[in-house]
């Protein structure tokens, strides 16, 4: 697989016949390696387009090539479907992936929006029927220049794949809604998904199906506490503060774990680029951390090269954290690539902090940000998000979040079109084997409000979502947008009958905030001092 | 329980403009500040639509000893195209180009660039005065004619940087707004503006809104570390970390 450059594939006589003859006389640059399907040619053959007559009758022909010839061709056209008096083609696998998508800005934004909702559903309909396994072959951004796709196709498992490759992408669809494909069944195929394959089954799936899928499938990581049990719904306490001032985010951290917030982790984004700044606040939170034995993780979430920087100075850094996206490209614009990360990765395993296991990174995602930075190769964003957690993947992350309002009505319009993304990202993330959080959120250019958060904080807290944001009052006064509240948190837990991390909820306890039935008690904040004191350094 | 001495509730109160310490009814929020929240969802809501008045702030530089800037606009002729086309927000319209063609434009250290963003208001209030603590600060340096940019996004100043001849360019720019900092600005530093930049190759420094973010004098102070820094090392980004510590205010 790794060898694969670019396929092409053919449906039907004429198709397959076209194909070929485009392709006639370049077997002699020895580019073809093989035909899937009925027929295999080796390299060196000479392939005519008589030869195709004979595998019309047989199904799609694929053409595989060699990597090392410079291919100039594209390959084209191969998708249609007659509907009525319509026929809808679609010009390559990115564009069926992308017409099939629910409607949302940032395809309109990039020209690769279904044009009408006729040819959304034709699309759908073209993709219900594609092998699974071609989505397999058909890279959508080119192997050779970009360190995600060799990452996604070197990495493949095959076995694991194997019990699925027989079917269609709607097939696939049905296979995990059945009532015996349970989250376990789905835990083995997961490495021989790829994020193409799964990016493609949620285009075809309703929001109840991500919700009723992902709610099948337990991703458990671990720290200081064991996150994404069923039934557990933890909280990233988010206590940010416009100037990095620690008085204030420690009044804001208080605030949160009166209101049994922080399992999932306490982690500031900072004001500041700066690793001095980044080292004061990682001090200060393990100064609190440590003053109550709180079973968490704090994280200052700057950029992979300063944290790395704070490791060296020997800095108490619990967890890793970056924003990735995916393609190398988009990567390149955060400024990291792959080895960057593996560099951080080691860096932080070897410094043994984890007390119950040692997933040491925390990743961000969002659709979009390949579009943003002009590096989505002519796919849409929701399949680019999903070839992200094939990056996430790779490093066993404590937590994946994805932060699906902050990026803006030119990506997702309006609450609608958040909600949705929410749900595929959460529902991809959790098929790729991840540990999803979301940041249900929106920012005050979008057409949403605290009603929208409120739909989708539940439908994820339905889902199963392993975490979601805790920010005071829900207002991000360093970031500038909306997420969830501690109020909200609560609110989730509360209705959905879901409990925080087991070793958190045994802390809250222990420190008097939880009553008989294993509610938060009110407590009053002007009570927060004596109840959870800071460390003298802080005061 | 600790037994740790108590901190007053009030002190942390008034160390961070967050809405901490809110209170319960029942798992929701209380009336009061569920209100609060509203109104200053609907303050920020409108602050996004207010457009900019570039010929006051033009006026306000020219007050404070500037040269007159120059005015211009990019292809997102109106709020909604701004909103949904990011693409035309990034490049200069045809007539502010040849603006810039037209004018003169010898070799220069920085050029400024004061563009809209998601926050006239923060640009009203705070470019100014900033950009004046700033020009204290490099008075030796080779400074650009200002331009102001109607719907402008970051960058927009790579071309504008591009046209000027600058080494180094300098956006400011209104963020996006937030329920309590509907007026915040953003400062973008990037190194040999041009087409190929991205955004990993800028540095940025935030939330200048005094008094509960940076002051200009604070962001100035980081400003000029920073461009001397990127002077000195002819570039900017994750490359070069922002070492510089502020004063404590």
């Amino acid at each position: 697989m790794p060898s694969v450059h670019r396929i092409a594939t053919a449906y039907g006589a004429t198709a397959a016949a076209a194909l070929a003859r485009r392709f006639e006389g370049n077997i002699e640059e020895r580019a073809l390696l093989g035909v899937r399907g009925a027929y295999t040619i080796r390299v060196g053959d000479y392939l005519t387009s008589a030869d195709t007559e004979d595998w019309c009758e047989t199904g799609p022909v694929t053409l595989v090539l060699n990597p090392r010839t410079r291919c100039r061709w594209i390959a084209e056209t191969m998708y249609r479907i007659d509907l009525g008096a319509a026929r809808h083609t679609f010009a390559s696998l990115a564009a069926l992936l992308a017409a099939a998508s629910p409607a949302r800005s940032g395809d309109a934004l990039a020209g690769l929006a279904a044009r009408s909702n006729l040819e959304r559903v034709a699309a759908r309909m073209v993709l219900a029927d594609l092998p699974l396994a071609d989505l397999l072959t058909d890279a959508l951004v080119p192997y050779e220049t970009d360190e995600v796709t060799r990452l996604i196709l070197d990495g493949h498992d095959a076995a694991a794949f194997a019990a699925l490759s027989h079917l269609t992408v709607g097939e696939f669809r049905e296979w995990l809604l059945t009532d015996t494909t349970s989250g376990a069944s789905i835990a083995a195929v997961s490495p021989g998904l790829t994020p193409e394959m799964v990016a493609a089954v949620s285009k075809l799936m309703r929001n109840q199906d991500l919700i009723a899928v992902a709610r099948k499938i337990e991703v458990v990581t671990r720290f200081r506490n064991t996150l994404g049990l069923k039934g557990r719904l933890a909280v990233r306490l988010q206590p940010n503060h416009p100037t990095d001032d620690p008085l204030g985010i420690a009044a804001a951290v208080l605030d949160g774990l009166l209101m049994g917030c922080g399992d999932a982790v306490i982690g500031i984004n900072p004001a500041s680029d700066s690793v001095d700044a980044a080292c004061t606040l990682l001090h200060m939170l393990d100064q609190v951390r440590l003053a109550h034995a709180i079973p968490a993780q704090t994280c200052v979430l700057t950029h992979v090269t300063n944290t790395l920087a704070a490791i060296q100075r020997g800095a108490p850094v619990d967890l890793v954290f970056q924003s990735i996206a995916g393609s190398e490209a988009a990567n390149r614009s955060f400024g990291i690539d792959l080895a960057m990360l593996r560099e951080a990765h080691e860096a932080a395993l070897s410094l043994k902090r984890g007390t119950v296991g040692q997933n040491v990174m925390y990743f961000e995602t969002g659709q979009g940000s390949a579009l943003s930075a002009n590096a989505h190769h002519g796919v849409d964003q929701q399949t680019m998000e999903v070839r992200a957690y094939a990056v996430a993947r790779e490093f066993a992350p404590l937590l994946v979040n994805t932060v699906v309002g902050f990026i803006g009505p030119e990506y997702l319009y309006d609450g609608k079109q958040i909600i949705r993304a929410g749900l595929e990202d959460h529902f991809c993330g959790k098929l790729m084997g991840l540990p999803m959080g979301c940041d249900v959120c929106y920012t005050n250019h979008a057409e949403a409000d605290q009603d929208d958060m409120d739909i989708l904080l539940t439908l994820l807290g339905v889902a199963g979502v392993n975490f979601v944001m805790g920010v005071p009052g829900a207002d991000d006064v360093m970031l500038g947008y909306q997420s969830t509240s501690f109020h909200d948190a609560l609110y989730a837990r509360d209705t959905l009958g879901l409990r925080p991390a087991p070793e958190f909820e045994t802390w809250l306890d222990a420190v008097g905030l939880l009553d008989d039935a294993g509610r938060i008690r009110p407590v009053d904040f002007d009570r927060a001092p004596a109840l959870l004191a800071l460390p003298e350094a802080i005061r | 329980m600790s037994d740790v001495p108590d901190v007053p509730s009030l002190r942390l109160r008034r160390a961070t403009p967050a809405r901490i310490g809110l209170g319960r009814a029942g798992s929701g929020i209380p009336t009061a500040p569920l209100l609060e929240f509203q109104l200053a969802h609907a303050l920020a809501r409108d602050a996004v639509q207010t457009p900019l008045d570039a010929d006051a702030l033009a006026a306000t530089l020219v007050r404070a000893g500037l040269p007159p800037p120059l005015i211009l606009a990019t292809g997102a002729g109106d709020r909604t195209t701004y909103l949904a086309r990011p693409d035309l927000g990034r490049r200069l319209d045809h007539a502010s180009r040849q603006l810039l063609e037209d004018t003169p434009a010898p070799p220069c250290d920085v050029a400024v660039v004061i563009a809209d963003g998601l926050s006239a208001p923060a640009v009203e209030s705070h470019a100014p005065p900033l950009l004046r603590a700033l020009q204290t600060r490099l008075a030796n340096w080779n400074w650009a004619r200002v331009s102001i940019v109607r719907q402008g996004r970051v960058a927009v100043g790579d071309e504008i940087g591009a046209l000027l001849s600058a080494d180094l360019v300098l956006v400011l720019i209104g963020e996006r707004p937030g329920l309590s900092s509907s007026d915040s600005l953003g400062a973008y530093l990037t190194w040999a503006p041009g087409p190929a930049r991205c955004d990993a190759e800028r540095n940025c420094v935030s939330n200048i809104r005094p008094p509960h973010g940076l002051t200009p004098d604070q962001a100035a102070d980081k400003l000029a570390w920073l461009m001397t820094q990127a002077r000195r090392r002819r570039l900017t980004g994750t490359a070069l970390k922002d070492e510089h510590t502020a004063l404590p205010p």
